[in-house]
């Protein structure tokens, strides 16, 4: 009798020593005292294989926090499967995170259709998912998908800041749209037209659409020119916009240009169409362009570039999608450790709805990441730049899309 | 007697795979859900190309056709899911005739690329029925609840329900290769010119198979869109049609059990593989190919009938003394 409550005795007080820490954390899933798991699915293989080098990159930002100590003590092993752009694949792979590997949450699977098709399973299954990599704008919906939670402006809110632009500078303008067709384009037009409000019906003369399997989109380019049009809304992905810009200016169409952020490369679609032709277009960002001089000389590339040798040194330095991992690995992090020794999913849920005036290295000076239980859209703000035949140059004032 | 010991195996089979509910965790039933409906698809495909010879690189287009109109019929109509299922099946059996049809013109490689075409088009072509295909967004669906107040989890309940839908379909198939029928398909297969001299309705004989193939890929495509609860045409690419055509040729072609070995290949290895190595799983998966084609090149199933028969063969030889059986016909199984 004595010698059993002696061990229970003894028990007791050894529990209470490492209750402060150990306690909490072995009754919650994908977390022990040294551990926390976040799960993730990538498309390393099949169409969409480009985008793979954010998983990679998110990777190694994490076994940078590891090397440095981890979080609150915690190593963060990050579990990343392949899904190969493939909505049956994601569900198989994201179960198995959530099933099998048992991770604290799941964090920037990619893409539009397949983190559709794991959206209602994984909010039943009350697994935080957090800042997905895709502009859609259905993320945001925290009425019905509580454990979901976007991470970049989404398209919508981009059309909206061209239409605030338009508004405010060019009272005349008569604009004529390109658009993919399909959920991507008719997005940004959603966008430019709730933004332009009343005045739509008037300003857009015309709206041009491709198939993504077009060859050219050299007949829309001069029908856009003969509609007499003096504002181009041109919402292309880059093979296009490369064709767009080209096209419009050898046929002498000088409108006042405004190219979809998706297509803002330097690398990728300034250069190619020329950076003569591209003088004078106009985008909205939100993160510093990597390849853009400008930022080059400042400590917040010094620090990336410091990254990228050390962690990732197969990784492209002139990628933008390198940069991006790096940044929504950082607010991952700032999540967990916000979290203290409270790594629940409920906890890390809700510390990732109190992000407050968040500023990150590579985000825009001022950009600042905002989250509450009612705004699952991290970044709403952006800046116009004009591509100078050099760099883009930031100009006016951030804008915010829907004011909280 | 090896036809009662095939009827044995599939009973005990049958039997184990009813049983995994019972020990199996949610993920894993999913998966193996995955493995039945791989498993139609194949069988599928497995009576166009093993038993009739005609080859398809298309068949992923017939398994979109059969899952979006599962899809669409739930969405927009609210019909309960049971009923899109047989409606799936029906529907590829027309249009997989229809196709057969004029296809029949074309012989091995060019049919493989006339079917490819089809193969390359259906994902685009639900793009532009928006309306009903919720275009490259997609449309989400409800997963099923067990009906009749079962007390399942809808894992447990999707496993057996298409574990059930599998059973039957592969029973069907096991008589049909077996009727006239089947014995006339597999003459076209071996000589056409012959099967006609014999009486044998060619034309008719190779249409009505491709529909049959196309509504067993078509059913399959339908408990898919149900399982995965999603449809969306990037999970119609053209990579899933290859995969079918890796999965018989590996399982073993003209033979039912291959489709089931086949199905646990394509769903299993290239997670396997993923496990390897992260940075290449495809080639990882590519030498897992060689290797079962190297190995066993008429596929698992006819690697598994070879050994059998060759021991069967030299137990033979061993009572009549040895030296009656020559190794050579061992080594050159039926297919």
């Amino acid at each position: 009798m004595i010698g059993r409550n002696l061990t229970a005795a003894v028990l007791a007080g050894a529990l209470g020593l490492g209750l402060a820490s150990a306690a909490p954390a072995q009754t919650v899933v994908g977390v022990t005292a040294t551990e926390i798991k976040i799960g993730n699915t990538n498309p390393y293989s099949g169409n969409a294989s480009a985008y793979g080098t954010i998983g990679k990159t998110i990777a190694a930002y994490f076994k940078k926090v590891n090397d440095e100590g981890g979080v609150n003590g915690r190593k963060i092993t990050f579990i990343s499967y392949d899904d190969g752009y493939s909505p049956p694949k994601a569900v198989e792979m994201v179960r198995k995170l959530v099933e099998q590997d048992q991770v604290a949450a799941v964090f920037q699977t990619l893409g539009t259709p397949t983190n559709s098709a794991i959206h209602k399973y994984i909010n039943q299954q009350k697994v935080p998912h957090l800042f997905v990599a895709t502009g859609a704008t259905k993320w945001d919906d925290p009425k019905n998908f509580p454990w979901t939670m976007g991470w970049q402006p989404n398209y919508q809110t981009e059309g909206r800041t061209y239409a605030a632009y338009i508004l405010k500078n060019i009272p005349d303008a008569k604009i004529g749209i390109l658009y993919q067709n399909d959920d991507y384009g008719k997005d940004y037009v959603k966008g430019m037209e709730d933004g332009l409000g009343a005045n739509a019906s008037k300003m857009i003369i015309m709206k041009q659409s491709y198939e993504v399997t077009d060859p050219t989109v050299d007949s829309q380019i001069i029908n856009l020119k003969n509609s007499g049009a003096n504002v181009f809304f041109n919402v292309t992905i880059p093979k296009f916009a490369v064709q767009a810009i080209k096209k419009a200016h050898d046929i002498g169409w000088k409108p006042t240009h405004f190219l979809n952020n998706v297509s803002s490369s330097l690398a990728s679609v300034l250069k190619p169409a020329g950076l003569d032709a591209s003088r004078g277009l106009i985008t909205a960002l939100y993160m510093k362009e990597i390849t853009d001089p400008q930022w080059q000389k400042t400590q917040a590339y010094t620090d990336w570039v410091a990254f990228m040798k050390k962690y990732y040194p197969d990784g492209a330095l002139d990628d933008q999608s390198n940069a991006f991992g790096y940044t929504v690995a950082q607010v991952m992090t700032l999540v967990l450790k916000q979290c203290g020794n409270d790594l629940s999913r409920e906890n890390i849920m809700r510390q990732a709805e109190s992000l407050k005036n968040v500023e990150l290295p590579l985000l825009l000076p001022g950009i600042k990441v905002n989250t509450s239980p009612t705004d699952h859209a991290p970044i709403q703000q952006e800046q116009l730049a004009k591509f100078d035949g050099e760099r883009w140059a930031l100009f006016g004032e951030l804008f915010e899309a829907y004011h909280k | 007697m090896a036809r009662r010991a095939g009827v044995i195996l599939a009973v005990v089979v049958i039997a184990f795979a009813y049983s995994l509910p019972l020990y199996m965790s949610g993920f894993r039933l999913f998966q193996f859900t995955q493995v039945c409906i791989y498993a139609i698809a194949l069988m599928g495909l497995n009576l166009l190309t093993g038993y009739n010879g005609q080859f398809s690189l298309g068949h992923g287009a017939f398994y979109a056709i059969g899952a979006y109109i599962s899809a669409i019929m739930m969405d927009q109509w609210n019909i309960p899911y049971g009923w899109t299922i047989p409606t799936a099946g029906v529907l590829c059996l027309i249009v997989g005739f229809l196709f057969g049809r004029p296809a029949l013109r074309l012989e091995g490689l060019y049919l493989a690329l006339a079917t490819f075409s089809l193969a390359l088009s259906v994902p685009q072509i639900l793009k532009y029925f928006e309306h009903w295909t919720g275009g490259s967004q997609g449309l989400v669906l409800s997963k099923p609840k067990a009906p009749w107040g079962l007390k399942m989890t809808e894992d447990q309940w999707l496993y057996l329900l298409t574990l059930t839908v599998t059973v039957l379909m592969f029973v069907f198939a096991a008589n049909l290769v077996r009727s006239r029928v089947g014995r006339a398909m597999v003459a076209i297969r071996d000589n056409h010119i012959a099967a006609e001299t014999m009486g044998v309705d060619s034309a008719l004989y190779k249409s009505l198979t491709f529909g049959v193939s196309a509504a067993y890929t078509g059913v399959a495509g339908a408990l898919s869109a149900i399982a995965i609860a999603y449809v969306a045409p990037d999970s119609f690419n053209v990579f899933l049609s290859v995969t079918f055509l890796i999965g018989i040729v590996i399982g073993g072609l003209a033979s039912v059990w291959g489709n089931v070995l086949g199905a646990m290949f394509i769903q299993f290895v290239p997670n396997f593989a993923q496990d390897i190595s992260k940075a290449a799983p495809w080639a990882i998966f590519g030498i897992f190919l060689i290797g079962f084609m190297y190995a066993m090149p008429y596929g698992i199933a006819g690697g598994i009938k070879r050994i059998w028969i060759s021991h069967v063969l030299s137990r033979v030889s061993q009572k009549q003394g040895g030296e009656a059986v020559s190794t050579t016909q061992a080594q050159s199984p039926s297919r």
